[in-house]
């Protein structure tokens, strides 16, 4: 523990203080041996951010390359998110049914997840090569590896591809604590199947769900290797902040790189918080027992409100839990 | 043990389940969860379809479009273990590295995720929002800060742990932690109290409600987070390809990118694609080796 | 086994987490490293050091160096072998720079990462009188000198070929073209005559390959990047002809258009598929096309000529390594044997022979034995000799970036190459400066 902290607070005041400093450097016009010399430069480089605009072309059109990189992983973040969750949730539940060969499917859905980033990032690189499969499928001539919107949705299909299996996986170890009988009492009650996905499969797996999005949002604002592999550095139709932080990082310009780090770390946990704030606090843990104590109140009281109609559900079957417990 | 009479129980209730009813509607649902899981592993194996295809193709033929390999050659795979790429030296270390965080995690993440769950403290707030904000910082940018303190460059820290399995592991840790602990804290959460409570109405223990009764029930949580945690660390490259830097302590990540061609420029499709499937079949073995647990884990429902 | 103490064990955990994330913030990162830079270094000290370079694909390095151990047994050399790809290279040395540390001893350093690594100071400048170039080509000694100091000792070389159809060339009787102009009526007699073929192709992708063709379009035109007093002149009419030469080739379909996403890789796959009458190339295309298990489709049927120009003979731009020193390593009197050593005429030779890498040992490329075994050997001395590097900038990074930026739009047809390379002499003006 003593060490984790120390590897990962560490670096992180490092960076915090290296945004703070700036490093003056000016070439000597005789030996053209950089003078280098740090200095403190309080929050300039924070400023610099907004007074000194570098203008690139990307696909939103001439802007700051800051902004654009900006806007690209708010666009990312947001589809691929969307479209991770969607197909997630569909692979968990018809995962959760129980099926001659769900084994097979849980190991197959582990495939894409499971092929290093950057093995796969090669890998569509090839598929999505001017004169490779995807066109061939497609019958098209399309340029998806140049620097244009292509590019995006090249990027975009690679990371859905590669991460909806954990949304999914994740959402199957929530779906499996719903007990059968709730579907049984919906079933008998005449609830179809849609009214049982959302009236009951959605409410319960939500906190496992929530996690898994939370988590997947969060990785996919600091996406770097994939369009990084993929299309690579310069792109300004895919440059996302974690890149042009690694770019500014190789540039050696520290100050500015560490800054843009912090830029987006601030941004991750305004992320962050709107989604713990928007989508159920109960899974951030509430400061005091109470809380969570009244949480729990209420998320059965709710989950006893949408099975209401229904027969009573049976009570937590004690004895089983009582008879495992006493050779003990 | 208890489990197991359980999972006997259940699974002859669904099998009753299964023959009882099997109206036209259940068939057509039937159907369409076959068509479901055929569409799922059709989306998931198309691509990696392409990759055992690429890396069956002969090396110099790695950009063709063929959809069959024409001539199939493993010479890819002879490539890949070829002893020059230490590949067989890095897959052990991935999986010594893999293992270890994993198990760490597990073992930190279980007991703080239900410290979460179930006690109350203060600052529990503080304490999740820290462990989250570690994780979000971007990595890129903390390598230069642990490059100075593995290679010992502070007075404080006069260590060198270039090339150890410390500095491989250590860094892993703090992207495995924080997702673990979430994680298991909605799940343990979901447990109701009163499963330790009638536990230790029949004598447990704390400690023996939690190991004997929680556990089993979480561990759908668990394993799939150990699964996770597995993949993160297995796929994890910047850290290792930092730290170490001899071919005796890369990882099968690092190892990879260090094919190359012949001449530089020419980029070994085949043998890279080949190694990616090598990488991935042992994840698969796992899986399928522990879907038992799994699978156990759903059907031992205790909240039922 | 566990008990009731396990819940106050799990707070204390807990608790514990929290004073240490807390005491984590208040310690302050200590000052960085005070490692003073010696501006002399010791060629007499002799030891074991290491060598850091790109993956030795042929295992001759390894040959090499074991050859070195044999012979040197108390001053082994440990061979660290770096990522394919020259931006984790970079990467590595340079986060070795950073942190002062020696780890490695000798470093393969681009020929454009000279300057940057130079001003830093990253690398020792290495004395003439210990390190003697004559008989290194002098385009190759000029990659390793930044402000009239060498601090790299030549290792490879690089430079463009043009690939040609010889086999449909000579059919109509034509010979390789030295010009654009003559290129152009080359392709007009035969293109038409085969569907899906497209006249030429080099490397337009967005990455350091389009600087290189960029820069040598714009020197074949007679224009130049930088001029010899280090001002960019990338907006003159000479430079400008040049970048026009190559948007009216997308434009009318003498390139492809899917050229745009070409690195060395994807145009040799098109010319091997048949589908490129001319191809520009590093050398290292030429023995990948004459395979003939299948994977090209014009082995034997090809050769190559020097790259052609607007009014003549065209100007390659320069490739290679060389071999320098970290400032921070120990041994240096070790490293400057083994540097020496390793670039002896007879160990170039044997690199040429075993990984077809270009010496920079002048006399190699006239020698005919190399020259029957290596085709395209006279034709590679004949690029480099007149070949131009890429500009020596400390900021190197931003420099090559701009010039995408502003190629890339062009190529593109998002900007004029007027309005793109005027914007483009602005930035190289601050940027070089």
């Amino acid at each position: 523990m003593l060490v984790i902290a120390l590897v990962v607070g560490f670096p992180i005041l490092f960076s915090v203080r290296e945004s703070l400093f700036a490093s003056s450097s000016g070439v000597d016009p005789t030996t053209g041996v950089l003078q280098s010399g740090e200095h403190f430069a309080g929050l300039s480089n924070f400023t610099d951010i907004f007074s000194n605009p570098t203008l690139v072309v990307g696909v939103w059109g001439s802007m700051d390359r800051l902004v654009n990189a900006f806007i690209n992983t708010t666009f990312f973040t947001v589809v691929c998110v969307v479209a991770e969750t969607i197909i997630g949730v569909a692979m968990a539940v018809i995962m959760s049914k129980a099926f001659r060969g769900r084994g097979l499917v849980r190991a197959a859905i582990l495939v894409p997840w499971a092929i290093p980033t950057i093995v796969s990032a090669k890998m569509w690189a090839l598929i999505f090569d001017a004169n490779g499969v995807a066109n061939k499928l497609l019958g098209q001539n399309i340029l998806w590896l140049a620097d244009n919107s292509y590019s995006q949705w090249a990027v975009i299909v690679a990371d859905v591809w590669k991460t909806a299996p954990f949304i999914g996986l994740l959402t199957l170890a929530g779906l499996q604590t719903i007990p059968d009988e709730v579907y049984e009492a919906a079933r008998v009650d005449g609830a179809s199947g849609w009214q049982q996905f959302t009236r009951i499969t959605l409410p319960l797996v939500q906190p496992a769900l929530v996690v898994a999005v939370l988590f997947r949002t969060l990785d996919t604002m600091r996406m770097f290797d994939l369009p990084f592999g993929m299309i690579g550095p310069g792109k300004y139709s895919v440059e996302t902040l974690s890149m042009f932080a690694y770019f500014e990082n190789n540039a050696l310009r520290y100050g500015p790189a560490a800054a843009y780090s912090i830029v987006l770390f601030l941004y991750i946990v305004l992320v962050a918080f709107l989604f713990v704030k928007l989508l159920g606090a109960d899974v951030v843990g509430d400061p005091e027992a109470k809380a969570m104590a009244e949480a729990r109140k209420r998320r059965k009281v709710a989950a006893r409100q949408a099975k209401a109609e229904g027969r009573p559900v049976p009570k937590p079957v004690r004895s089983t839990i009582t008879s495992g417990d006493s050779p003990s | 043990m208890t489990t197991q009479t359980h999972v006997h129980t259940s699974a002859e209730e669904v099998h009753a389940l299964a023959h009882r009813k099997r109206s036209g509607k259940d068939i057509a649902v039937l159907v369409g969860g076959i068509i479901g899981m055929a569409v799922i592993v059709i989306y998931c194996l198309a691509p990696f379809y392409w990759m055992i295809v690429s890396s069956l193709r002969l090396p110099t033929m790695g950009r063709s479009t063929d959809f069959i390999p024409n001539p199939v050659s493993f010479a890819n795979y002879a490539g890949v273990f070829d002893p020059s790429n230490n590949f067989g030296r890095a897959i052990i270390n991935s999986i010594i590295v893999s293992t270890v965080v994993t198990v760490l995690t597990l073992l930190f993440g279980i007991l703080a995720a239900y410290a979460l769950a179930r006690l109350r403290f203060r600052f529990k707030g503080a304490v999740l929002a820290i462990i989250i904000a570690c994780s979000m910082f971007p990595g890129i940018t903390l390598l230069i800060p642990l490059f100075k303190l593995f290679t010992g460059s502070y007075p404080w820290f006069p260590l060198n742990w270039m090339n150890t399995y410390q500095a491989l592991i250590i860094p892993s840790l703090s992207f495995g932690l924080p997702l673990c602990v979430w994680n298991l804290t909605a799940f343990f959460r979901q447990l109701p109290v009163e499963l330790e409570q009638a536990a230790m109405v029949d004598g447990c223990t704390p400690g023996q409600a939690f190991v004997r009764v929680i556990l089993p029930l979480a561990a759908p949580g668990i394993f799939t987070t150990a699964i996770i945690t597995f993949i993160a660390v297995w796929n994890e490259f910047l850290i290792a390809l930092t730290f170490a830097t001899r071919s005796d302590m890369y990882t099968a990540t690092v190892a990879i990118s260090k094919f190359t061609g012949q001449y530089g420029f020419d980029t070994p499709w085949g043998s890279i694609m080949a190694a990616g499937v090598l990488l991935t079949v042992p994840l698969i073995i796992l899986v399928l080796v522990f879907q038992r647990r799994i699978v156990a884990g759903l059907t031992a429902g205790g909240v039922k | 086994m566990n008990n009731k103490t396990t819940k106050r064990a799990l707070v204390a955990t807990l608790a514990a987490a929290g004073v240490l994330a807390t005491a984590a913030c208040s310690s302050t990162p200590a000052s960085s490293g005070s490692a003073g830079a010696d501006t002399t270094a010791d060629w007499t000290k002799k030891g074991p050091i290491t060598y850091a370079q790109g993956k030795d694909t042929s295992g001759n390095l390894k040959a090499e160096i074991d050859e070195w151990n044999a012979a040197n047994p108390d001053q082994k050399v440990t061979l660290i072998e770096l990522s394919d790809s020259a931006d984790q290279q970079r990467d590595a040395m340079v986060q070795r720079a950073t942190a002062k540390s020696g780890e490695f001893s000798v470093i393969s350093m681009d020929v454009v990462w000279t300057a940057e690594f130079a001003a830093n100071q990253w690398v020792q400048e290495l004395p003439t009188d210990k390190f003697p170039m004559t008989g290194m080509l002098p385009s190759a000694v000029d990659g390793v000198t930044y402000f009239n100091k060498v601090y790299g000792y030549p290792s490879t070389s690089d430079g463009a070929l043009l690939y040609f159809r010889k086999d449909l060339l000579d059919a109509k009787g034509l010979k390789a073209p030295t010009t654009w102009a003559e290129m152009k009526t080359v392709c007009d007699a035969i293109v038409p005559e085969h569907p899906g073929m497209s006249c030429y192709a080099g490397q337009f992708q967005k990455y350091e390959g389009l600087t290189v063709n960029v820069a040598e379009a714009i020197n074949s035109a007679g224009g130049e990047v930088l001029t010899k007093d280090g001002k960019p002149a990338v907006n003159t009419p000479a430079a400008l002809s040049g970048v026009q030469w190559l948007v009216d080739g997308f434009k009318d379909g003498m390139i492809p258009k899917e050229a745009i996403t070409f690195k060395e890789e994807e145009s040799r796959q098109a010319f091997q598929d048949g589908k490129l009458l001319f191809l520009r190339n590093w050398p290292y295309v030429y023995q990948l096309a004459q395979k003939t298990d299948g994977s090209s489709q014009v082995a034997g049927k090809f050769a190559v000529a020097p790259l052609p120009g607007k009014d003549g003979p065209g100007v390659s731009t320069l490739g290679g390594h060389n071999m320098a020193i970290s400032k921070f390593a120990d041994n240096k009197g070790t490293a400057m044997e083994f540097i020496k050593w390793m670039n002896t005429q007879d160990n170039q030779k044997r690199r040429l022979k075993t990984s077809s890498q270009a010496p920079t040992v002048q006399s190699l490329y006239s020698d005919s034995s190399l020259q029957t075994e290596f085709p395209y050997l006279k034709d590679l001395g004949d690029s480099i000799a007149t070949a131009k590097p890429r500009p020596k900038a400390v900021k190197y990074a931003d420099v090559t970036l701009a010039v995408q930026d502003a190629t890339y739009a062009t190529l593109q047809g998002q900007k004029t190459p007027q309005v793109a390379f005027d914007e483009l002499q602005t930035k190289l003006t601050d940027l070089v400066k």
